[in-house]
């Protein structure tokens, strides 16, 4: 029902930080996108943008085509979901769900049928009488859900609403939203730096680093194929294996090995290869060699960290290898290893792009 | 409900004993002997004196310099109370617009109530002094005929205006820590619920702020009732014709100028019971509409 374009959108704070810069970003009718990035890169900034709580320095945004810059946020019709709820503390849950229906001059009985509809919705019916303070913090989560919801907003707009839950509760919640949005098809933007969470929840991910949009796609796109360093470090857990190499004399060093398979990359320049844990195999007469520290069990699978061999102490040589069974490597043990060429990426270390 | 119980000991006692005997001796001793004396009629030299009942009661509660005096700390402690907290609320909440916490800022705008109140009184005194007062001169040069000396009207205003001031400050600093207390969040939650910042106030920050505005109001009723005492007492002391007599003041006046004991005892005993009801009052009906 609703899309949002940003164009060329910055902010600066009054104190000079940058906190945003030249965002431009399409978001379709009833996707749902994902901000994720470490924190202080600015993910709420923008967040808060879109919804008018922070004023926009330069740029532009348009929901439906309509510029929304100097519209109020009450005018905006978007909803907001924070991380720490905001319900108003001296309000029943009804009408902390009432109140942004009754301020837009809904009719009582409508208001009344449309809060009990979504109350039901989100199992909250029986607490409508209570306070906030009366409420466990998973329900107070759904409280702040429903008064999102609602309204029929034209966004949905969330800001890490899951980081106060346990993990139990948390991953339970996060089905839940996507059930939800999905149902109710609302265009929405998700906020977190948890980077399970995006890749789970997200149509499309935005990446952000220090105020810019790394990059943008599905899930799947960030995580096969990364465009800079960043972003191939950021998706993905365990981490990608990030290992210093150079190209001299038309061949790919790393370390103390010689990978083939490369070719035309700048000579001279420090270079990183990324290879994600799943793409490394065990080999008898593999080209890498590590000394195994440590072997998580997970279950299906095994995860074998250890240090190759090969490097000085102070480059990173540290790598995590997903084993594909239960494996029964010892804390101590050499093990051989090769990597899958056509997997592996190689990155410029001083700009973080990526050349294969 | 149950409650936990501790073993019965003596050691507590000895802890609540001072607060105990400084009750005592301040309080029930002195209220002890007003009642006492307001039962008593003493002649003119206070030689001798007749137990006489309730007449001290009948006669003050029937005299018209009495119900005039009743009357007017009634207006008088309304108006300081809502002159006083609505003046300090308006500032507060647009001092709270642009001001982050930055507490030097707010001991400078607490300065006036470091201000004793005789002394609020004097400074009064001066501004509106017919022949050098600028306030006086000011009033009169706006076209308002003002004369405090003569005009009950003009004296209320004045004693008003003086116990306004000097409980503005405290008030903000109240207010300005129960708006800073009010998360953010909320606040933001309420933009993007309700256009109107005047809807917003009256019906998020209002209510959030109602257990700050309860606590003032019992506070400044008491400051209206008793310890304006010094203001009057160095500005109007009761003119034009009593207009201005709170009934702390004519309690004084009756007792130390008048030597009426009796009469005066009857009326402390009086305000008292005022004060005692309007106090069980605030608790059991405003408090429980406060809290949340
Ligand atoms: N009100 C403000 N005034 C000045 N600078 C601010 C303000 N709010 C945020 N910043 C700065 O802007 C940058 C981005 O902040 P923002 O809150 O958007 O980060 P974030 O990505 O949401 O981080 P987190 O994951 O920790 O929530 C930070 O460097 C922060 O210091
Ligand atoms: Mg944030």
């Amino acid at each position: 029902m609703s899309t949002l374009t940003l164009s060329g959108i910055n902010k600066r704070y009054d104190n000079g930080a940058h906190a945003v810069r030249g965002v431009d970003m399409d978001i379709s009718d009833g996707e749902l996108i994902v901000f994720v990035g470490p924190s202080g890169c600015g993910k709420s900034t923008l967040l808060r943008m879109v919804a008018g709580l922070e004023a926009i320095t330069e740029g532009e945004m348009k929901i439906d085509g309509t510029r929304i810059n100097e519209i109020s946020p009450a005018d905006r019709d978007v909803a907001m979901v924070f991380q720490n709820y905001a319900l108003y503390p001296h309000m029943s849950v009804f009408r902390n769900m009432a109140y942004g229906l009754s301020n837009r001059g809904m009719a009582k009985s409508d208001i009344e049928a449309k809060v009990r509809e979504t109350a039901r919705m989100l199992r909250i019916e029986d607490y409508l009488e209570r306070k906030p303070a009366q409420l466990s913090g998973g329900q107070r989560q759904r409280v702040a859900m429903g008064r999102a919801i609602v309204r029929s907003p034209k966004l949905f707009l969330f800001d890490e609403p899951l980081s106060n839950l346990d993990a139990k509760l948390r991953v339970q919640m996060r089905i839940e939203i996507k059930r939800l949005q999905r149902e109710l098809g609302v265009t929405s933007i998700y906020v977190t730096h948890d980077q399970t969470e995006a890749m789970t929840l997200a149509d499309r991910l935005a990446v952000i680093n220090e105020g810019k949009v790394e990059q943008m796609g599905s899930p799947m796109d960030l995580y096969s194929d990364p465009k800079t360093l960043f972003v191939a470090s950021f998706i993905g857990s365990p981490h990608i294996n990030l290992l210093p190499a150079r190209f001299e004399n038309g061949e790919l060093q790393v370390g103390a090995t010689t990978m083939p398979g490369f070719e035309a990359l700048p000579e001279g320049v420090p270079l990183m290869l990324g290879v994600r844990p799943e793409h490394i195999a065990q080999h008898p007469e593999g080209a890498f060699e590590i000394s195994v520290d440590l072997v998580e069990q997970l279950g299906a699978d095994s995860l074998i960290y250890g240090a190759v061999s090969g490097f000085n102490g102070d480059e990173p040589h540290e790598l995590c290898v997903r084993a594909g069974e239960a494996s029964q490597r010892e804390p101590g043990e050499l093990l051989k290893l090769n990597f899958e060429t056509d997997r592996a990426m190689v990155f410029r270390q001083d700009s973080g792009e990526r050349l294969v | 409900m149950k409650r936990v119980q501790f073993e019965r000991s003596t050691v507590p006692y000895f802890f609540v004993a001072p607060q105990i005997a400084i009750i005592a001796v301040f309080f029930l001793w002195p209220a002890a002997q007003a009642i006492y004396q307001s039962f008593l009629l003493e002649d003119a030299f206070g030689l001798s004196s007749q137990f006489v009942w309730f007449r001290n009661y009948e006669d003050t509660i029937l005299n018209f310099a009495w119900l005039q005096s009743a009357g007017f700390t009634v207006v008088f402690s309304a108006a300081v109370t809502l002159g006083s907290l609505s003046i300090a609320l308006l500032l507060a909440v647009k001092a709270n617009e642009v001001l982050h916490g930055s507490s030097s800022y707010k001991t400078m705008l607490m300065w006036a109530y470091a201000v004793a109140p005789p002394v609020a009184g004097l400074m009064g005194n001066l501004m509106f002094n017919p022949f050098i007062g600028d306030l006086y001169t000011a009033m009169n040069v706006l076209g308002w005929d003002f004369n405090q000396k003569l005009d009950a009207f003009d004296a209320g205003f004045v004693v008003i205006l003086i116990s306004v001031w000097k409980q503005v400050s405290v008030n903000f600093i109240f207010f300005l820590s129960g708006l800073q207390g009010i998360s953010k969040g909320v606040m933001e939650a309420a933009t993007l619920d309700c256009r109107s910042p005047t809807k917003r106030f009256w019906t998020i920050t209002f209510p959030l702020l109602a257990p700050t505005t309860f606590f003032l109001m019992v506070i400044n009723i008491t400051y209206a009732f008793f310890e304006t005492f010094g203001i009057i007492d160095t500005t109007t002391r009761g003119a034009p014709g009593g207009a201005t007599n709170t009934l702390v003041y004519k309690v004084y006046t009756d007792g130390f100028l008048g030597a009426d004991l009796g009469g005066s005892s009857a009326q402390s005993v009086i305000l008292m019971l005022m004060v005692l009801a309007l106090t069980v009052f605030q608790f059991r009906f405003i408090e429980r509409k406060v809290h949340y």
